[in-house]
């Protein structure tokens, strides 16, 4: 499938708990076109996950309408594929049978089956990791299982892709690296991204916009929704060393109430 | 075999060996009289005396069958009921107060009611060895299909799977591990009830055997009948065992 757009109207979400209900989200509005790269920033807490969930459809909105490609989403959104946190391998599979796992089901013989193994291959070469193939989840190290994770979602071939923090439990180094991968095979399938980070620097380097997402102050108890757009300069891939998004960086970071000593006020 | 399994098997060969040792020890000091604990020697000459007669055969062919019999039923009731009770929370609310009391009862309490209600052939014994078969491995599998990682299950949704596909492709392979030992502990439970069973009511079987050489004195019969029970059993789950080996080598 090549790439959707998404459109969120007026998406709000409320929990109940214990006969409590909780807003969590409220009035919602962002539109990505297709191929765009959107970082989805916030402090912990404030929902940004939950949003990843409704528009995959692991989760139903309280009010208003995701659509994909105009089409409303109802239930698990076959368009969309999801990378968690964490790599949620399935461990009684190799890498090659968890990329496997997200193809597109459709029944499996003879010549399906024999393009479906060469897909398979193709996506762990993609993500570097052909020659695991045949290893077990438990085998391979923290950032090898995102990798498959990863391989796992493109092999579903989404027309967008829905990523949750998915470089947040790795080392620093291993996080670098898996950014400059993600950015390649984005430029290479022209994917639409939704990412979820609470690292700015994350969100400058790969996305073509920064959605910050806070407590807004028309919102109900604290639900939070789209405090800023931020439109990143210059096209990917980014010099992570640019003075132009460290100065975007500053302003990132004081709106999400991290002051550095350096700020703004010192250049007028 | 290689040389680390071989040298373990014999490690745990060593205390059987010296339990033999200090049984031929303390018979022949006359600590216990011949009547009360004969020496191994003459357990042996029972198996050959029972050998000769062609009587041991149909004993352990019976017992053998009625735990495999009974074992067979009461898993395959303890699979269905479990994963119903594990998969479905309504089922759980329903079924599992239920199952937990008819649990409580000891196994000896079924005896006279199974024998009023089917007779004293085959199938109350069979009947017994499933009840003791059915619990292990309702309540593991039931618990191992309750508790499956919520975040591998949402794998399995996000991925499009639901209804008999999420069961096949993520439940029922994540609760192998615990499946497998579920069966294991049904299968010794079954040789538990069996003896229950045959100590009652039987006229052959490794119980009956028990019982009847208690009532003509007969200790070399009785302590034969005890090790042939050990042996049996620890052969059948060492089956078990291999199987699930086998399994875990080619899922992990």
């Amino acid at each position: 499938m090549s790439a959707v757009s998404l459109v969120l109207d007026g998406v709000g979400k409320v929990f109940s708990a214990g006969g409590r209900q909780r807003a969590v989200l409220s009035e919602v509005r962002l539109s990505v076109a297709a191929g765009e790269v959107v970082a989805l920033l916030g402090p912990s807490g404030c929902g940004k996950s939950t949003l990843l969930r409704l528009v995959g459809g692991l989760e139903a909105a309280s009010s208003g309408s995701v659509r994909v490609d105009g089409r409303e989403v109802r239930g698990i959104e076959p368009r969309c594929a999801v990378v968690f946190q964490e790599p949620r391998l399935l461990p009684w599979r190799t890498l090659e049978r968890n990329v496997a796992y997200g193809l597109p089901r459709r029944r499996r013989r003879g010549a399906v089956e024999k393009q479906a193994r060469a897909e398979v291959r193709h996506w762990l070469s993609v993500v570097g990791l052909a020659e695991f193939a045949r290893h077990r989840p438990r085998q391979v190290s923290g950032g090898m299982a995102q990798r498959a994770a990863l391989a796992r979602a493109l092999a579903r071939r989404p027309g967008v892709l829905l990523l949750d923090e998915p470089f947040a439990a790795l080392d620093a180094l291993t996080r670098l690296r898996m950014q400059d991968l993600l950015a390649e095979v984005q430029r290479a399938e022209g994917t639409t991204v939704l990412l979820v980070t609470h690292d700015v620097d994350e969100a400058l380097h790969l996305a073509d916009r920064v959605v910050l997402l806070g407590a807004g102050e028309s919102a109900p108890d604290g639900a939070a929704t789209v405090r800023s757009i931020v439109e990143v300069p210059g096209t990917r891939p980014r010099d992570r060393g640019d003075a132009e998004l460290a100065a975007l960086r500053v302003r990132l970071l004081a709106e999400l109430g991290v002051h550095t000593p350096a700020a703004a006020p010192a250049h007028p | 075999m290689t040389l680390v399994q071989a040298r373990r098997a014999g490690a745990g060969l060593v205390l059987p060996v010296l339990l033999l040792a200090g049984w031929q020890w303390i018979a022949a000091a006359g600590v216990f009289s011949a009547a009360q604990l004969p020496p191994p020697g003459e357990v042996l000459d029972a198996l050959g005396e029972l050998l000769r007669r062609g009587e041991l055969w149909h004993h352990l062919a019976i017992s053998t069958q009625r735990v495999l019999i009974g074992f067979a039923a009461g898993s395959a009731l303890g699979l269905t009921l479990g994963g119903l009770v594990g998969l479905s929370r309504w089922a759980s609310t329903v079924l599992s107060p239920t199952v937990q009391a008819i649990r409580a009862v000891p196994s000896l309490a079924w005896v006279p009611l199974l024998l009023l209600w089917l007779g004293i052939g085959e199938t109350p014994k069979i009947v017994l060895v499933a009840i003791g078969a059915f619990f292990p491995v309702y309540t593991t599998v039931s618990a191992a299909l309750a508790h499956t990682d919520p975040h591998l299950v949402e794998v399995g949704r996000a991925y499009g799977r639901s209804g008999v596909s999420l069961l096949a492709s993520i439940l029922f392979p994540a609760a192998t591990p615990a499946i497998l030992s579920g069966l294991r502990l049904g299968l010794a439970q079954g040789w538990l009830f069996l003896v229950a069973a045959e100590l009652i009511a039987s006229s052959m079987g490794l119980g009956f055997l028990l019982i009847d050489s208690q009532n003509t004195g007969r200790t070399d019969v009785m302590l034969l009948a005890i090790i042939l029970l050990a042996l049996l059993g620890k052969l059948t789950d060492t089956v078990l065992g291999l199987a699930e080996r086998r399994l875990a080598a080619t899922s992990r």
